[in-house]
């Protein structure tokens, strides 16, 4: 435990202390999400129902754009390795650089993700839906995703390649996620669907370190 | 005690050497030689656990090596792990932890002094030329006096007369104090040892 809280505030004050990194996911994110009205123009109902996709997707692609870093400075500055032959166990650096990733990107993003709502026209209780599943799923993204980030370390191109890889992952999360908000729409009870989000968070905290730290010890050998 | 057996490494694919056999008792050192590609790092990251030997094993205190031999095993490598947006303080006071030291702020202040750089603990390591920065890496070893196995690779690559002259007084001191040390060099710096031996390794 001593060593998870450790790499996270670590990994925070590094985040807070490169400010552009965080801003620019979220900046990204605000960027795509404004960017559909324009395409598919102004009509209230059509983006109502196109709302909860929008920003699901953005989040998704936001995830996809951030991942790469994760595991990137570490593995060019031999932090990696020293975390790797340190007493702590490997899956809890994983959980660790995970968790902080979540809280500098997912979280922010999670919190930014009413606002956009808000600009669809969104009733109140599906932006809350919104947030809730976005609160859930973010860091199914950030758990998934660190083993796309893990597996692509050191590879030539690994930004492309690690969207590739996840979006097909992603798709459970992006169904159960705007499902929920659909759902609330249409007057009909989202627990369903936030529950499946919740299992979905459960299994991906379970499989995504594991498969991440295989993953590093391949790409550290 | 450590020790190899019928060890054998391979990178890409070829072999580096086979049939490596040593014994490292406390107080001793073991100089690692060769010419560049020879298998000098990849001995060294074997001997840390981040490589899998092709064959034989790695052995400490008569057990293969595992999660136990970390907390004992110091390996500093090539990369110096420092970190650019960190102060040379927060970068010792994170890698010395995440190694299980527990350490206060004067005694890293007091290995910055051993290593001569006292006066850049509050700088960010990013300003830090290429000589200061390794010496923050290798002020971890005034900090691991403790830690009974130090792995070295070139550790006195990058550093002037005067860091090499502290560098090997930390070494000499460790192993005085029965300490064990493996180190890879191209430069011939003496390190004062009670029982110092020597692989050559032909690439």
């Amino acid at each position: 435990m001593h060593g998870f809280t450790l790499i996270v505030c670590r990994d925070l004050r590094l985040a807070l202390r490169r400010k552009g990194d965080v801003l620019n996911v979220l900046v990204f994110f605000v960027l795509v999400a404004s960017l559909f009205p324009l395409g598919v123009g102004p009509e209230p109902g059509q983006l109502r129902a196109i709302a909860a996709g929008v920003a699901w997707v953005g989040a998704l692609l936001a995830a996809v754009v951030s991942l790469p870093r994760l595991f990137a400075a570490d593995f060019a500055d031999g932090t990696l390795e020293q975390m790797l032959i340190s007493p702590q166990p490997l899956a809890v650096v994983v959980l660790a650089k995970t968790a902080a990733h979540w809280l500098s990107t997912g979280l922010p993003l999670a919190l930014a993700a009413p606002l956009i709502g808000l600009q669809y026209g969104l009733p109140g209780d599906a932006l809350a839906i919104l947030l809730a599943s976005l609160l859930l799923g973010t860091p199914v993204l950030s758990l998934l995703g660190a083993a796309g980030a893990a597996l692509t370390l050191g590879v030539r191109g690994a930004g492309t390649l690690v969207g590739l890889l996840l979006l097909p992952l992603y798709v459970p999360a992006l169904v159960f996620g705007a499902g929920a908000v659909t759902a609330a729409m249409s007057g009909l009870d989202p627990s369903a669907y936030l529950a499946l989000l919740g299992a979905l968070l459960a299994v991906s905290s379970l499989v995504g370190p594991w498969a991440a730290s295989a993953a590093l010890r391949i790409a550290l050998d | 005690m450590l020790e190899t057996s019928a060890l054998a490494c391979e990178r890409g694919g070829q072999r580096l050497f086979s049939d490596l056999g040593f014994a490292l008792a406390p107080g001793g050192l073991l100089r690692v030689r060769g010419a560049n590609g020879s298998g000098k790092t990849t001995l060294l990251r074997t001997l840390a656990g981040l490589t899998r030997p092709a064959a034989g094993s790695v052995r400490w205190h008569g057990k293969e090596i595992d999660e136990d031999y970390r907390r004992e095993m110091l390996f500093l490598g090539h990369a110096p792990a420092v970190k650019d947006e960190l102060t040379v303080l927060e970068n010792l006071e994170f890698s010395s932890r995440i190694s299980g030291l527990e350490i206060s702020e004067s005694k890293i202040n007091n290995a910055l002094q051993q290593v001569g750089i006292a006066r850049l603990s509050g700088l960010r390591a990013g300003y830090l030329s290429q000589g200061q920065r390794r010496r923050t890496a290798l002020a971890r070893l005034a900090l691991s006096a403790d830690v009974p196995l130090w792995l070295l690779d070139e550790p006195f690559a990058a550093l002037d007369d005067e860091a090499i002259g502290r560098v090997s007084v930390l070494c000499a001191a460790h192993l005085a104090a029965g300490g064990m040390l493996v180190l890879t060099s191209h430069q011939d710096v003496p390190v004062a040892a009670p029982a110092a031996q020597t692989i050559e390794l032909q690439g």
